[in-house]
């Protein structure tokens, strides 16, 4: 099964490109990216199980831990870094987002919206949300920082980040131009560093 | 999917002799030697399936099942090579074979030299992995088997296998690097020194030929063995396994055994130097020492490593001190540098070195997975 966001990251991906994927998991999504894309490129994840996943999927998986940046990589080696629905787990915000723009020219980062209309109407209710995009109980979320298509915009223009384009979908997977921040689930943005 | 893993069972050595002169690195000529290997499963029709597994420090060829007769002649990777194990001998041929200059049946120091009529001793040449890898190429096509699936070693013999995509890049199609360094680091050439002197100062040692004298510098060995072996265990590992309880409960005031460390480092020294050549172990730590194939490369081991095209699987283990993950990470770098296929696992382990030859479920999950995807690429 193929996951609603992986077709719009194809979309977004040059052909024959070099890729490198932050939190790969099982690496489904760069075998994807092989398949329909012909990229090469690493896949890069931490938990040892996802990485046994990743080498089955026969992509190369290389186990670094993101937190601590990707000092492995020199300069612009890839044409595209993808952190797809990982960004909202990750510690060290600001400093990923600058790693992915100095080793790919481009960056592409999805993550579930928290200004979806049903996580607004859940913490109107007085509880935590919960979603098909976010599907965990508040006291066993992986996510540290979880924000709305607002959040990330204001973040990539204090740290110096170009929206290139942006698509935001609902869990149906249809693209949704009005008012995304309300009625968008998951939230697709190319980025890269203002010239 | 999981089938029950069992042993190869019981295997023989074969012995291939070769009289083309092999001109080494030191410049000495071997005008004719022997190794000799083992092998497990079947060769394909298309010859795609063999794996050559080289062998570290104190290894030999013979890497897994048993000798008849001797059924505790175990092989030393018999947790990783066999029907149902990682490297499943069910669809992959596979080669152990012991390195020129050792002491299981190649050619070595202690073998005849046939214009003298003595052993070498001394008078054995030094070797390189280099060197190595040139001898076992020569096995290789002594056995028609123009390309590897996978090259694969821990420790000396990862070594080895890195040194195989260099010089062979297209006789290798992966090569796993499990628990190496690109070069050994100021203290692992010390480490090395220090057993060397052992030996080389024990009376018995005779400037190497102590054959002649019926004596075998067996002190030497044992404290070679011994110090090896702390380099070889992490601190915690270590302390979990032997503690530091006194036998008796109460210091005793003497050099006797009185921690169990010191017993099982006795032992193993002891064990070693009975079955281990002197001159075999000087010359493979120097080969260690020697290692370094970024030094004809301007220091660069990315720009050393240029000519490899297999696919890569590199493994440490977080407690190897000896060789710890950042210096697997040098050789992932260099890869990555060369736009190289890699993969790297960092697996948890508190074996410390040792824990390449040790079953841990992380590791053998990569290794699985990784072999599978191997097998995938030579269908049976």
């Amino acid at each position: 099964m193929i996951r609603a966001d992986y077709e719009l990251i194809a979309q977004g991906v040059p052909v024959e490109s070099r890729v490198l994927d932050l939190g790969c998991g099982d690496g489904q999504l760069l075998a994807h990216l092989q398949r329909v894309r012909r990229v090469s490129g690493y896949g890069i994840e931490i938990v040892p199980e996802r990485v046994v996943a990743a080498l089955r999927q026969g992509i190369p998986v290389l186990q670094v831990n993101l937190e601590e940046g990707l000092s492995g990589f020199s300069d612009h080696s890839f044409d595209t870094v993808i952190l797809s629905q990982t960004l909202q787990a990750m510690r060290h915000t600001k400093e990923i987002l600058r790693e992915m723009l100095r080793v790919g020219r481009e960056g592409i980062v999805t993550f579930p919206n928290f200004g979806y209309w049903k996580h607004r109407w859940q913490v109107l209710n007085g509880t935590m949300p919960k979603s098909e995009d976010m599907p965990y109980e508040w006291y066993d979320t992986p996510n540290v920082h979880l924000c709305t298509l607002h959040d990330f915009e204001r973040l990539c223009a204090d740290i110096g980040i170009q929206v290139i384009e942006r698509r935001v979908m609902n869990p149906a997977g249809r693209t949704v131009d009005l008012m995304p921040n309300l009625w968008g689930s998951l939230a697709y943005y190319r980025i890269r560093l203002q010239a | 999917m999981t089938r029950t893993a069992s042993s190869v069972g019981i295997v023989t050595a074969r012995i291939a002799h070769f009289d083309v002169p092999l001109h080494l690195s030191s410049g000495a000529v071997l005008p004719q030697y022997q190794l000799v290997y083992e092998t497990y499963g079947v060769l394909a029709e298309g010859k795609d399936n063999a794996v050559l597994v080289c062998h570290a420090l104190s290894g030999s060829h013979h890497v897994a099942g048993q000798y008849a007769g001797d059924p505790r002649a175990v092989g030393w990777w018999e947790n990783m090579v066999g029907p149902g194990k990682p490297v499943d001998t069910d669809r992959f041929f596979v080669i152990g074979v012991n390195n020129l200059g050792g002491c299981h049946g190649s050619t070595g120091p202690s073998s005849v030299n046939p214009v003298t009529g003595q052993p070498y001793g001394s008078g054995f040449p030094f070797l390189t992995v280099e060197d190595w890898v040139e001898s076992q190429a020569r096995l290789a096509d002594h056995l028609g088997i123009s390309t590897f699936a996978a090259v694969m070693g821990g420790s000396l013999g990862a070594m080895q296998a890195l040194q195989w995509t260099i010089r062979f890049p297209e006789r290798v199609r992966h090569a796993l690097i499990i628990a190496a360094a690109p070069c050994l680091s100021a203290q692992n050439i010390g480490f090395n020194e220090v057993a060397r002197q052992a030996i080389t100062s024990d009376p018995h040692f005779h400037g190497g030929d102590f054959y002649a004298q019926g004596v075998v510098p067996e002190r030497g060995l044992r404290l070679a063995r011994m110090l090896g072996h702390i380099t070889y265990l992490s601190d915690d590992a270590m302390m979990t396994k032997f503690g530091r309880e006194l036998l008796g409960g109460t210091p005793r005031f003497s050099l006797e055994v009185e921690f169990e460390i010191e017993s099982y480092l006795r032992h193993q020294g002891k064990k070693f130097s009975e079955r281990f050549d002197a001159n075999t172990y000087l010359i493979m730590t120097k080969a260690l020492d020697y290692f370094d194939p970024a030094r004809a490369a301007g220091g660069v081991l990315a720009r050393a490593l240029k000519p490899a095209r297999a696919q890569f699987l590199v493994l440490s283990f977080t407690t190897d001190w000896r060789f710890s993950p950042a210096r697997s990470r040098e050789i992932v770098q260099a890869l990555l540098d060369n736009r190289a296929v890699v993969s790297y696992a960092e697996i948890d382990s508190n074996q410390g070195h040792d824990a390449f030859l040790m079953e841990n479920e992380d590791y053998f999950a990569v290794m699985f997975a990784y072999f599978e995807r191997i097998a995938g690429e030579c269908p049976p």
